[in-house]
């Protein structure tokens, strides 16, 4: 059964037609062309489609459409502003914290997420969070730097 | 040494690692200018074309990538830009900013000023696969004849105009000029005249002098990946991220187990959808959809009708038992009867290790179209030209109708060398008369993905009155040969790999064999050296003639503090090394674990790493890589094995299939990189990977004093001290 799911995302306005027990990341990709978020899984276990819904680090594979209706969606094409990176943008591109790059959408969205909910995590809240995003490249000893930087930028940022 | 290679995934040869390119076919552009501009994607335009000049040379086994013409190589732009083209992929492995700083240094070129174009095999010449840690050897070389064979040429050319000798003028920053006065030619100018473009259809002349390491400028620096910012806006399109107009979404129905049959199914339910595309092509069943979660529910309508025929499957808990019993020949004989008649001790053990997948992030993904009766399919693929050719038998078109185009993908590590996705992505676009995109569920990629080969292995060695090595007898049944050799001085010396017959489908991965060797006999090592009363340091370097390996070895241990730290006991604490050569490049690691044993959990919690590939070309893609392997390679060391039941595989997910994640981190992680600016660099990918597990059973041994002789490594519970993968608890 179809229906029309009206939301926002990255600060535009969506409508889409569509069954609402599709997942919010086909949604994304294949409706609206944002193809940014990645599909690691499809069962929330890998974080490459971390998207923040209201501001919270959300897997959009396992989120319905129809859930997020009314809701603000935030993607990575969202995260940098009048072409200024975001602050944990910049601390993976500074880091070189990248090997296949296939990850890297959903931990930037996750680690955002994080230091929405909270400014000035702790080391294991950081780890909390990012124990659900799966780098396959193993590149987690240059991830670790990337995020702890972006966490230290941000707590300057704000 | 017997290998069969019925059960290998295709164009894999487990004997040579590293030669796996196709058949070589000579291919000629079939493509129109505009098709052409079109597939290289928004911003790039080569602004000068070869035209005929491009058309392949015979691809060269190995990837040696030679070429007819530098042209074939690289071309000059009107922008101050070169394009370089090269049949390698990247993957996060880091050949683009290889390649790129290879161009630029021999150029003589800013490192952003070289365009590189690679893995499209309507455009690039066929280097060979990427795979065998063979870019950095080969294609390296290859690309840096071609740019400084370029250079040469268009001075030579200037210095005509200028009536000059060549050696009066210098080339810097993609400029050519003569010192002292104002004359200069710029690349950009040259790539206006055609005359001194023309000079680029020359082959790459033998003997090319290539810069010194002593002057190198961007080789040698931590040039970072070209497309980097693109990967963190999430910019870049990986295949999966593709569409073309029309495309729709594939899928195909698979069976329920291995080996199963379909043996009927009503296809009526689905194509009632009205909107999806149902195919029955042969053995193919699938659909093709306007959405992924429409071809969702009519795939769940088909396997709803379906009706299989099973075959029997052996299971992973008797998997070792199999392979032995399916062993080529027979398990060969111990020819070292003598040796071992006077041996003052003779040791013999049997190591297993489960297979395992590679789950690279991003699944297999394919976009085919068709355009008359030719081919484009976009892919994530180490092997551009093995594809296309295996497209080509598998569709029945001419190899030169099919182009494969490869954009930078989501990780392969030995794991994309075949073309699945690709065929059924174009048999569903055959059918359904429109561009077809295959992505592959996260457990399709567990189950039908071919899997790092199980490995069986018997070690015997018999050690003299001196407690020297007086034989050594090594046979490995079905993972395969890789760095199977002893690199220890034995009395008489053998090892063997004898083939099997492998239930699951299995191929390459990172390093491949070499992990299964390098742990069992590192491990076999220990055992040796605790015989003998050694320390196992001392027994090794007593046994070790290669002056790298030594080198990388007293390395780490002088890092880690390995003789301070063995004498140390502390409950369920434990230390331990190994060390290991493959495929020209040297490592030795040291590590501390910690048994947590109410969470039946080993903790790493200490590495020390020494790597030693030659000189250096790039050292933050290096330590990226070492770190990589090190982390990846403690997945088959502690947790991974595919489990798998009557041709069902039950740990087919993330869940189940536990991966290292953060949390596996060890608290320090002490990597050095050897750098050998007097030896020729071989490449890093790999072999980093081969010592971490080894290294991780000896601290088992040290922390326990219990042997554990299987990948994944679990905690001795028993006195028997060896538990079995495969196993589920």
């Amino acid at each position: 059964m179809e229906a029309t799911i009206t939301f926002s995302v990255n600060g535009r306005p969506a409508a889409v037609t569509t069954d609402p027990d599709r997942p919010l990341l086909e949604v994304l990709r294949e409706d609206l062309g944002l193809t940014g978020t990645k599909c690691g899984c499809g069962e929330g276990r890998c974080g490459a489609c971390t998207v923040l819904v209201a501001g919270k680090s959300t897997h959009a594979c396992i989120t319905p459409v129809g859930k997020v209706a009314g809701q603000e969606v935030l993607t990575i094409e969202g995260l940098a502003t009048g072409g200024k990176l975001h602050p944990v943008q910049e601390a993976f591109l500074a880091v070189g914290a990248v090997q296949c790059g296939y990850c890297t959408p959903g931990m930037i969205m996750g680690l955002v997420g994080l230091l929405r909910q909270r400014p000035h995590p702790t080391d294991e809240e950081v780890l909390a969070a990012m124990e659900g995003h799966i780098c396959r490249c193993c590149g987690y000893a240059k991830l670790l730097r990337a995020v702890r930087r972006a966490v230290q930028s941000q707590g300057v940022a704000s | 040494m017997s290998t069969d290679f019925r059960r290998w995934a295709d164009g894999w040869n487990p004997t040579s690692d590293e030669e796996q390119s196709s058949t070589p076919v000579d291919y000629h552009l079939a493509l129109s200018r505009r098709q052409f501009i079109e597939t290289l994607g928004a911003g790039l335009v080569l602004t000068v074309w070869a035209g005929p000049a491009v058309a392949q040379r015979r691809g060269t086994r190995g990837g040696f990538g030679r070429v007819r013409s530098i042209a074939a190589r690289l071309h000059l732009g009107a922008d101050g830009t070169v394009t370089v083209l090269s049949g390698k992929v990247e993957m996060g492995q880091g050949a683009r900013a290889e390649l790129t700083q290879a161009a630029a240094e021999e150029l003589r070129l800013p490192a952003d000023r070289v365009v590189m174009v690679l893995g499209d095999t309507g455009l690039v010449p066929d280097d060979g696969i990427t795979a065998g840690s063979r870019t950095t050897p080969s294609t390296v070389p290859a690309v840096r004849e071609a740019a400084a064979a370029a250079r040469q040429l268009l001075v030579q050319w200037a210095a005509r105009q200028w009536g000059v000798q060549p050696d009066r003028l210098e080339v810097r920053d993609g400029r050519i000029f003569e010192p002292g006065t104002a004359r200069s030619l710029a690349y950009a100018d040259l790539a206006k005249n055609a005359a001194a473009v023309k000079t680029l259809d020359a082959p790459v002349p033998p003997n090319v002098t290539l810069t010194p390491v002593s002057q190198w400028k961007v080789m040698g620096t931590s040039l970072a990946r070209p497309n980097l910012r693109d990967l963190v806006t999430g910019a870049h399109k990986f295949p999966s991220d593709l569409t073309r107009p029309g495309m729709l979404y594939g899928k195909v129905l698979r069976p329920p187990a291995y080996g199963a049959r379909l043996v009927s199914i009503d296809l009526a339910p689905a194509r009632a959808l009205g909107d999806v595309v149902v195919v029955r092509d042969g053995d193919l069943v699938g659909v093709a959809a306007p959405t992924t979660h429409r071809a969702r529910q009519a795939l769940e309508l088909l396997s709803r009708s379906a009706v299989w025929e099973e075959t029997a499957q052996p299971s992973s808990r008797e998997i070792f038992e199999y392979l032995r019993r399916h062993a080529r020949g027979g398990a060969p004989k111990n020819p070292f009867a003598q040796e071992l008649g006077q041996a003052r001790k003779v040791l013999r053990a049997t190591y297993h290790v489960a297979y395992v997948q590679h789950a690279p992030l991003e699944t297999r993904a394919a976009l085919a179209e068709w355009n008359g009766g030719k081919l484009t399919v976009w892919a994530g693929t180490q092997n551009p030209f093995g594809y296309r050719n295996e497209l080509a038998r598998a569709l029945g078109v001419p190899a030169e109708d099919v182009r494969v185009v490869v954009p930078d993908f989501g990780s392969g590590f030995g794991g994309k060398h075949t073309g699945e996705a690709a065929v059924e992505a174009a048999r569903l676009a055959r059918a359904a008369g429109r561009p077809v995109l295959v992505h592959w569920t996260r457990a399709e990629e567990f189950t039908w993905a071919y899997f790092r080969p199980a490995a069986v292995i018997d070690i015997e060695a018999s050690l003299d009155a001196q407690n020297a090595l007086s034989s050594w007898f090594f046979v490995n049944i079905n993972s395969g040969p890789a760095a199977i050799e002893t690199p220890y001085r034995a009395g008489k010396a053998r090892s063997q790999f004898v083939s099997s017959e492998s239930p699951l489908r299995q191929g390459s991965y990172r390093a491949l064999a070499a992990t299964a060797n390098n742990f069992a006999r590192e491990a076999f090592m220990d055992e040796l050296a605790a015989a003998a009363g050694a320390d196992p340091l001392d027994f090794r370097l007593a046994h070790l003639d290669s002056p790298r390996l030594r080198a990388v070895l007293e390395e780490a241990a002088k890092r880690f503090g390995w003789r301070e730290k063995v004498k140390r006991k502390e409950p369920d604490v434990g230390v331990g090394l190994a060390c290991g050569t493959e495929k020209g490049s040297y490592v030795a690691a040291c590590v501390e674990i910690a048994l947590d044993r109410p969470a039946d959990r080993i903790a790493v919690r200490r590495v020390c790493q020494v790597f030693e590939c030659g000189a250096i070309l790039n050292p933050e893609n290096l330590r990226s890589q070492v770190e990589g392997c090190i982390l990846m390679g403690l997945g088959p060391a502690l947790r991974e094995e595919m489990v798998f039941d009557k041709g069902r595989m039950r740990s087919a997910g993330f869940e189940r299939y536990r991966v290292p994640r953060f949390s596996d981190v060890p608290a320090e992680m002490d990597i050095h990189l050897l750098n050998r600016p007097d030896l020729p660099s071989a490449g890093g990918g790999e072999t980093p990977i081969i010592a971490i597990a080894p290294a991780i059973a000896n601290a088992v041994y040290h922390a326990t004093g219990q042997r554990v002789r299987a990948m994944p490594i679990r905690i001795p519970r028993t006195a028997k001290a060896e538990l079995q993968p495969g196993v589920i608890a």
